[in-house]
């Protein structure tokens, strides 16, 4: 049909940009990024250095997959830096009952993902029964958990915790972190939900158009509290892997990671306004963030200049893909 | 004297399609001029580079016997051309009278602060000329589809234009509201004003219209005065073959009772009863607003009902959701496919199986081999026009976007199919493919329910019409006894004139 015909030529301005793939910005930041650290730092591109840039990033980008479900159907959470603290301190002290470790550690842990999953459910039932805006749900969530962190504590870490909790992220299999490896476990559990199930398809058309989606018989109020159940459970275990790098319960943890997860996202190509987007995205995103703090760390630049050069990365990241789209 | 406007030659090239090609247009002063042509036959791009918004390759725009470049919608303004679009370029939160004076607000003298009494004033006065009494200071949005078109005009109007279009004005009003519309029309033209007259509905042009040019492909087919064409040549020249009927004739014989309401209330809906026949399709006729998309909302359990019963082949129903109507056999093709039936982001495949996931599966995941064969059959049997399955949705005209509806309800093999305006916006020859699917699926046992605003189009389909106003079912017309005038005098209730003619 003519009409279909010219439009999607209509489409495609001639741009600079235009012929390239999606997600093409991610991957030349991403080269630049890596040639230009290799170059600069020698120690940049040894097995230890990348194991442990995967360890440093792994908390955020577990935060990150469930935060993807969340904004797919155009919401957010904001809640997620909090809840690392909340959960944290909750498992900490938990492990730190005078228990046979065999008790207490699957107990921290259960304990801990439960806490995000209720945080997930409370948040999922405020925005589709009272019909309240993601952003204030979350909000109201984020300064709520933050303030029971440090009442819970009396705004003091949880120390001396048994040494079994810090192997939790401490401990490696295989020479890997074991953080590395939930992450990509977490990454390809994402990926096959969103992929290859029913449940995943929901999830992009409920972000796409909700009333639609409604209207096609989709329970749109159960894949919403659906998404945020997700993402609690995993800033949660976020939250409990955290706990046990620094083997303790700090209240103050986690903070402003909900920005550094919400740029992981949306550098990964995913739509803010939901329905457009994908899990390997946003793992690219969290590995871009991830790989540039580390090199500047190894650059020994200072940490005020790195968040402003984090925040132009970002800025240009966003940009080209915007240009290719035009 | 020159005339008000003439577009002489104008061509447009997209890569690879001639959107338009040496195009040829004049419009007098209190002229309305008709433009007619399937979708993609140039109309909007016409416009677009009328507007400023597209630039054209060649030809000129001559106004009032002098040449002029059009850059932009400012340009356009500037040299008085106006362009009422389908969908209305108002603020919804905006007053009437912000809207109408939108970017040209009056001001105080001495201090910048907007006159606000001196700007209610003038817009009064500028609906007043159009013979409309709004109150001024009330968001737009409250307001009903066709006031919202009157503020656009008053708009218009207010910026001194001389040269107005008006891209399908008619598809969202009733047939009331469209005597209003011509009255305001009829009051331009007297005061000097060119109409571009932008509709798919013939019989508005033989009502309203001066002249017509009829586009195919880009082209100037015919252009004429309308008294000298008629309704046959016009589709022949829109669709460049003979369509020998604008219906097609389906021989349905009417079945068993397939489902039955009794006494439904809900909202507006005051005690609603009436019964569908396998292998027919009953037509639900009535103004806007009287009730026909509630009452198929509720049929369909996207809404909730106060009271009453509902019966499908005897059994009774009571769905609660979507769902649960999907599940027991219900679909429903909603009114305004774009917002309530797609799904943009995604391809045609994804739009197609939505409704169906739950049979598509293999163990916990989608089978989506599986998927995409059930979809590419329906494709082919649709014959709907997409380059592949993957197309994204967005990228189909109005007639395949329906056609990608009806599959999703086709794949959860639906006994009974609600239609809400399913031609709305739709050219001539692709309304006739989805007239022809309706007889179809009629045919094969599917009861049919089909609410549309199009009265000839509810005379050439329906084997019966129920027509309702206000709530509540004022009256039922057999297809042979079915006329627009009764069915317009059941819709606004003026019942004694149905009695006095027979």
């Amino acid at each position: 049909m003519q009409w279909k015909r010219c439009i999607v030529k209509a489409n495609k301005r001639t741009n600079f940009f235009s012929p390239l793939p999606a997600k093409f910005g991610i991957g030349i930041t991403l080269a630049v990024e890596v040639i230009l650290f290799s170059q600069l730092s020698p120690y940049f591109f040894t097995a230890e250095n990348i194991l442990n840039v995967s360890l440093q990033l792994s908390i955020t980008a577990i935060i990150a997959a469930g935060m993807t479900f969340v904004i797919l159907t155009s919401g957010i959470d904001l809640s997620v830096g909090a809840l690392v603290a909340f959960t944290g301190v909750i498992s900490a002290s938990i492990a730190k009952l005078s228990l046979p470790i065999f008790v207490s550690l699957p107990l921290a842990v259960a304990a801990g993902l439960m806490v995000g999953a209720v945080s997930g459910a409370f948040a999922g039932v405020c925005v589709t029964r009272y019909a309240i805006t993601p952003f204030i749900a979350t909000l109201a969530l984020m300064t709520i958990f933050r303030g029971a962190a440090y009442i819970f504590t009396d705004g003091r870490p949880i120390w001396e915790l048994p040494q079994q909790f810090a192997l939790l992220a401490g401990g490696r299999v295989f020479g890997v972190p074991i953080p590395t490896l939930i992450m990509i476990f977490v990454y390809m559990e994402a990926y096959i939900v969103l992929e290859w199930t029913r449940f995943g398809r929901y999830v992009y058309a409920v972000g796409g158009n909700k009333e639609a989606a409604r209207l096609a018989g989709i329970n749109t109020n159960r894949i919403l509290i659906g998404v945020y159940v997700i993402c609690g459970v995993l800033t949660s275990l976020s939250g409990i892997l955290l706990a046990s790098r620094v083997n303790s319960g700090q209240p103050n943890a986690g903070l402003m990671y909900e920005l550094d997860v919400i740029a992981a996202v949306v550098v990964g190509g995913t739509s803010l306004s939901g329905g457009r987007g994908t899990i390997i995205g946003t793992l690219l995103g969290a590995v871009l963030i991830g790989v540039l703090r580390n090199g500047l760390n190894l650059l020994d630049v200072n940490s005020y200049v790195q968040q402003v050069v984090v925040g132009f990365v970002i800025l240009i990241t966003v940009m080209m893909d915007q240009l290719r789209k035009k | 004297m020159p005339p008000l406007l003439r577009l002489k030659g104008i061509s447009k090239q997209y890569p690879g399609v001639r959107a338009l090609n040496d195009v040829e247009f004049e419009l007098n002063a209190g002229e309305v001029h008709c433009l007619v042509g399937e979708n993609g036959a140039g109309k909007s791009t016409l416009m677009k580079i009328l507007s400023g918004a597209l630039s054209k390759d060649s030809g000129e725009i001559i106004i009032d016997g002098k040449k002029v470049e059009v850059h932009s919608p400012s340009d356009a303004l500037k040299f008085g051309i106006g362009i009422i679009y389908q969908d209305f370029k108002l603020v919804p939160e905006l007053s009437v009278a912000e809207n109408i004076f939108l970017g040209k607000e009056p001001v105080q003298t001495g201090v910048p602060f907007i006159d606000y009494a001196a700007m209610h004033r003038s817009a009064r006065l500028q609906l007043a000329q159009l013979g409309e009494e709004l109150d001024t200071t009330v968001p737009v949005h409250t307001l009903s589809v066709a006031q919202q078109q009157v503020v656009e005009i008053a708009k218009a109007i207010s910026q001194k234009v001389t040269i107005l279009a008006l891209d399908e004005p008619s598809s969202a009003l009733t047939e009331r509201e469209l005597i209003n519309l011509f009255t305001i029309i009829r009051r331009l033209t007297s005061e000097g004003v060119g109409i571009i007259y932008i509709s798919h509905r013939l019989e508005e042009i033989f009502q309203i219209g001066d002249r017509v040019t009829v586009l195919r492909d880009g082209k100037v087919v015919n252009a004429c005065r309308v008294a000298e064409a008629d309704r046959k040549s016009l589709i022949r020249w829109m669709v460049g073959r003979e369509l020998e009927d604008e219906y097609p004739r389906f021989g349905l014989t009417r079945g068993e009772e397939l489902f039955r309401v009794e006494n439904i209330h809900a909202g507006i809906l005051n005690g609603v009863n009436f019964s569908l026949h396998r292998g027919e399709i009953l037509g639900f006729a009535g103004l806007v607003g009287a009730g026909r998309t509630e009452l198929a909302r509720v049929i369909f359990g996207a809404d909730v009902k106060e009271s009453g019963r509902m019966f499908l082949r005897g059994k009774e129903i009571a769905p609660r959701s979507p769902r649960e109507a999907i599940d027991l056999g219900i679909g429903l093709l909603t009114e305004d496919r774009n917002r309530l039936g797609l799904i943009p982001e995604m391809n045609v495949v994804e739009n197609i199986s939505l409704s169906s996931l739950a049979d598509l599966l293999r163990g916990p995941f989608l089978d989506t081999s599986k998927e995409t064969e059930s979809v590419r059959v329906l494709i082919e049997q649709l014959r709907i026009k997409t380059p592949h399955g993957h197309e994204p949705v967005e990228n189909l005209s109005g007639g395949n976007r329906q056609k990608v509806i009806l599959a999703r309800w086709l794949l959860t093999k639906s006994k009974m199919l609600i239609f809400d305006e399913p031609t709305a916006g739709i050219d001539v020859g692709a309304k006739y493919e989805i007239y022809s699917l309706i007889g179809k699926l009629a045919g094969e046992g599917v009861g049919i329910v089909l609410i549309s605003s199009d009265l000839p189009e509810l005379l050439g389909v329906c084997s019966r019409i129920i027509v309702m106003h206000d709530g509540c079912i004022t009256g039922e017309l057999q297809r042979g006894e079915a006329t627009q005038e009764k069915i317009m005098a059941l819709a606004t209730l003026a019942v004694e004139e149905v009695h006095r003619e027979s």
